[in-house]
């Protein structure tokens, strides 16, 4: 496998899975650079969370760490399908997502069970001149959250939907994975259209590419 | 069509997170040059992050990061 990898990848292959100094250097220069990814990272981020100062770098400083735990446990699993140095960082941006998920709930300005459905239409750009278009159109949502939800997707619903909560920050709550609540949001997202096309509030047609 | 009823739409295609999170390194690098030519050969990815807020900033990280290489 490591003869089909560009010769970048194929040395990072080499180098991890060897021994001694040369492999101490690797793992050196790979945490360097993802360290260097994570703050960056959080810096991009900024507009998601409220960690700055210390406690940033310490969460950098974390998720790099993770990211190369991660690494060096799954090397065996690069096929080279991309350059090494693609797929490593690929985990510490995951890392740096978990991590802004877990740090929400310090500073929650939430409550999981508060259904304040007057934010709705601002969560989905719908414009106060625009109510004769949407009015009945949120009255029948609320009646198919009430009626076509389990308990599990009506909560998801409500955190994420109506009060904003971050997916990420649902995956730690429940600790669970962002596939699992993503796919109890899709199927509640399906469930709801459903209904709405059926009661008339929604036109049937077929699922577009780029709606 | 409005906020709401692109929320409410979903895509047969999309492959959730956890395929979307196995490919993303893949995906991206692909986007990274030619995005016409990622959505064309991954459109269960494609599909996937653009619904999925998490694993769509989870994309744009790793972008930022592939250039700035």
């Amino acid at each position: 496998m490591v003869d089909d990898m560009d010769p970048d990848s194929a040395e990072w292959v080499r180098t991890l899975g060897g021994a001694g100094p040369e492999r101490e250097d690797a793992l050196r220069r790979l945490h360097e650079s993802l360290l260097r990814i994570a703050r960056s990272e959080l810096h991009r981020r900024a507009g998601q969370h409220r960690i700055d100062g210390p406690e940033l770098d310490d969460i950098a400083h974390q998720a790099a760490a993770d990211a190369l735990l991660a690494i060096t446990g799954k090397i065996d699993q690069f096929r080279g399908d991309s350059k090494f140095t693609t797929w490593a960082f690929k985990f510490v941006i995951f890392e740096v997502s978990n991590k802004i998920g877990r740090h929400f709930w310090r500073h929650p300005d939430v409550a999981l069970d508060a259904e304040d459905w007057d934010r709705l239409p601002a969560r989905f750009g719908l414009a106060p001149a625009d109510e004769s278009e949407w009015r009945d159109l949120l009255v029948g949502l609320r009646r198919a959250v009430d009626d076509e939800l389990t308990e599990r997707q009506r909560a998801l619903f409500v955190a994420i939907v109506l009060n904003g909560v971050p997916l990420d920050a649902m995956v730690a709550r429940f600790g669970t994975n962002r596939n699992a609540i993503y796919k109890t949001l899709f199927d509640a997202r399906r469930k709801l259209r459903a209904n709405l096309v059926a009661n008339g509030y929604l036109d049937q047609h077929k699922p577009t590419r780029r709606p | 069509m409005n906020g709401l009823e692109r929320f409410l739409r979903t895509d047969p295609r999309d492959s959730g997170c956890e395929r979307a999170m196995e490919l993303l390194h893949v995906y991206a690098e692909l986007a990274a040059t030619d995005p016409v030519e990622a959505e064309l050969w991954y459109p269960e990815v494609d599909a996937h992050v653009t619904a999925c807020g998490p694993c769509a900033e989870d994309l744009a990280g790793l972008l930022a990061a592939i250039r700035a290489t």
